[in-house]
């Protein structure tokens, strides 16, 4: 029911920022959007970040997609999604040998239907534009090919397992072997140690799974991003110089500045291990914060890393505003399942070992 | 550490010299004394610049300087958090032995207020001591776990306050710990949670958080104070010096207490120039800790 409201609340959202977006460029300093006693736009409050919208666009759609386009889109998701949010039959058996063929969070075993998921429910909307992907540029919305460098260090790096997201997104949960021999190989998510996918960023992005809130807090010399997922806070300090080279951090080195009314955000500092799309630590992200109107905030990200893509990238999407509260998400704490994977992977070992013998 | 002498320990017999002075030498002294204790009657108390929201403004870094994450209690010094009998009294348990001085616990006056004992019921009492014995494997600090409230308030690292015209944020260094102060009264948590619920308002000049919902695996300090997870905490910050909150928080937990207590020290602003937030993820540094067995080869 909860769920059903708030894809309801979403596409009504998704409405009023097309009715809005969709007249003339507003002036600068048009009152309409809430400012603090700074003069400054006000851009706090909770954002669901949950969109259909993929990072990269798919093959087969254009960069904007027309209405009838995004409804049967949308409508296909919301029937998978009734399908297979269904209640689980209490007395069904264990999932054979091999696992039962499920995918996504089902894990291959039968684990999360979509009842606990919140994928999103509706395209981004975009200066009036549903967008197809969340990359502008390259204008194919792709991510840029890797450099010759990058493709070397990423082939080296998978035949010695790592954390690296890239890497994650081809796991289908039955990697080699190696990829369950220690804490170590594992996703920073599968260890707790950031959110899934690049949620908590920068670049902040949906993980197209769960837990899309963030929250901004603004005040006279900071600005907090939170991250539903792993209550990961970002302070942005503002109008300040980074920090020295030495001091590294998950999510960056973040230092904010205003041009007119959009908030600019520049991130470096990122430590080896976030490796943000097979990224190295010299990853540098620009982002945009513009409140478009009192319900809707345009983030708009670019990536640079030389060392990685032969070009910067940029994506942008809305944010809407949300009236849901947001809990704790305590990961670590509740942990199971990276025991679970280290030690099944032993069994498996020692079964195997048993059968040699 | 002058100022935390003034305000910790020294604070009453600095107040009775100042009194003393001031009859001596004239009113001259009196208002000297107001910055340092803020106790005199005739005297304004000290009244904190304003945030956006129109209250004192708790923006900053802060951290508590003290023994209380060891323990709540007075308490003298001892060898270490994990013990084991010796021929001559107790001496540091093996795994923590190598660690030498390190691993040793400071003495402390306490910070319960009135300085006494946590007022236990005499089972509960008798879990804190067992708590204590077994500190290693129980103190959930141990494992990175979230802090809980107030223990997050006085951990051995900074925290940072984020108060805007319309919220009110905490981020804490340890562990990446976050609590959003709910300056609207949402009803009961329908979860309960490691930090709780917080439920903030403003009695005159003092922010008055009010914590419910959280469950009952976190301690109070590292010897192994704890409670159920039918504590209530109310917590109240007050800015009493252009760098100083004094903080107090009193706990209520009848399953637990035989009565509230309360907990009182203060907070101070962190000054050094280039200070901030790092990042503290300790849940990196525990794997070995808590996965290390289940490698493919174990190290040695």
């Amino acid at each position: 029911m909860r769920a059903r409201m708030l894809i309801a609340a979403v596409v009504l959202v998704g409405t009023a920022t097309a009715s809005l977006i969709g007249q003339a460029p507003k002036p600068a300093g048009k009152p309409s959007i809430p400012r603090l006693t700074d003069g400054h736009p006000d851009l706090q409050g909770t954002y669901d970040l949950a969109t259909l919208t993929p990072i990269e666009r798919p093959a087969n759609l254009p960069a904007v997609l027309t209405d009838d386009q995004a409804k049967k889109l949308e409508g296909n998701v919301a029937t998978v999604l009734k399908i297979t949010s269904a209640p689980t039959k209490a007395d069904r058996s264990a999932p054979p040998v091999g696992g039962d063929g499920s995918t996504g969070a089902a894990g291959n075993v039968g684990g999360y239907n979509t009842f606990w998921l919140d994928p999103g429910s509706s395209y981004t909307i975009v200066n009036g534009q549903k967008r197809s992907s969340l990359i502008v540029d390259p204008p194919d919305g792709k991510v840029p090919p890797y450099t010759a460098a990058a493709r070397a260090r990423l082939a080296a790096a998978r035949t010695q397992r790592t954390s690296d997201e890239a890497q994650r997104e081809n796991d289908p949960g039955l990697g080699d072997p190696n990829s369950y021999s220690d804490p170590e190989v594992r996703t920073l998510s599968d260890r707790c140690l950031l959110g899934f996918g690049s949620t908590s960023g920068p670049p902040a992005l949906p993980d197209y799974f769960y837990n899309n809130l963030h929250q901004i807090v603004q005040t006279k010399d900071s600005v907090m991003i939170l991250t539903e997922m792993v209550h990961d806070a970002r302070i942005v300090r503002m109008n300040a110089t980074h920090l020295p080279a030495s001091i590294r951090k998950w999510m960056g080195d973040s230092v904010g500045r205003w041009e007119g009314d959009t908030l600019v955000v520049d991130t470096t500092n990122f430590t080896d291990k976030t490796r943000f799309r097979g990224a190295t630590e010299n990853l540098h992200v620009v982002e945009r914060f513009t409140r478009v109107d009192a319900n809707n905030v345009l983030y708009r990200f670019t990536i640079e890393d030389p060392a990685t893509w032969d070009r910067p990238w940029t994506g942008e999407y809305v944010w809407p505003i949300t009236k849901e509260p947001m809990y704790e998400y305590a990961c670590h704490e509740n942990n199971y399942a990276l025991e679970g994977i280290l030690r099944g992977a032993r069994f498996r070992e020692a079964q195997d070992a048993a059968k040699k013998k | 550490m002058a100022r935390r002498a003034l305000s910790l320990g020294a604070s009453v017999p600095l107040c009775v010299v100042i009194a003393v002075a001031a009859a001596v030498a004239g009113a001259v002294f009196t208002a000297a004394a107001i910055p340092v204790a803020g106790q005199s009657s005739a005297t304004a108390p000290y009244r904190a610049p304003r945030a956006a929201d129109g209250h004192p403004d708790l923006n900053g870094i802060w951290q508590a300087l003290g023994e209380a994450h060891f323990d709540l209690e007075a308490h003298v010094a001892r060898p270490a958090l994990a013990l084991r009998a010796g021929p001559f009294g107790p001496v540091p348990a093996a795994p923590v032995l190598a660690l030498g001085a390190v691993a040793s616990v400071p003495p402390g006056m306490g910070v319960v207020d009135g300085g006494g004992a946590i007022p236990y019921k005499p089972d509960a009492l008798a879990t804190r001591n067992e708590n204590r014995e077994h500190w290693i494997e129980r103190d959930p600090e141990i494992k990175c776990y979230l802090p809980g409230v107030p223990r997050a308030t006085y951990m051995p690292y900074p925290f940072q306050i984020l108060q805007s015209n319309s919220a009110l944020f905490i981020a804490y260094e340890y562990a990446g710990a976050t609590r959003n102060i709910l300056m609207k009264d949402p009803g009961p948590p329908p979860v309960s949670s490691w930090m709780g619920q917080s439920v903030g308002r403003w009695d005159g000049d003092t922010l008055v958080v009010d914590v419910t919902g959280m469950n009952d695996s976190t301690w109070f300090d590292r010897s192994g104070n704890f409670h159920s997870d039918a504590v209530h905490v109310v917590e109240r910050y007050t800015r009493t010096a252009p760098d100083l909150i004094s903080y107090q928080a009193t706990i209520e937990d009848s399953n637990v207490f035989t009565k509230p207590w309360t907990i009182k020290m203060p907070l101070y602003r962190r000054l050094d120039a280039n200070v901030q937030l790092l990042d503290f993820k300790c849940v990196e540094f525990v794997e070995e800790l808590l996965y290390g067995k289940w490698r493919k080869t174990p190290l040695k």
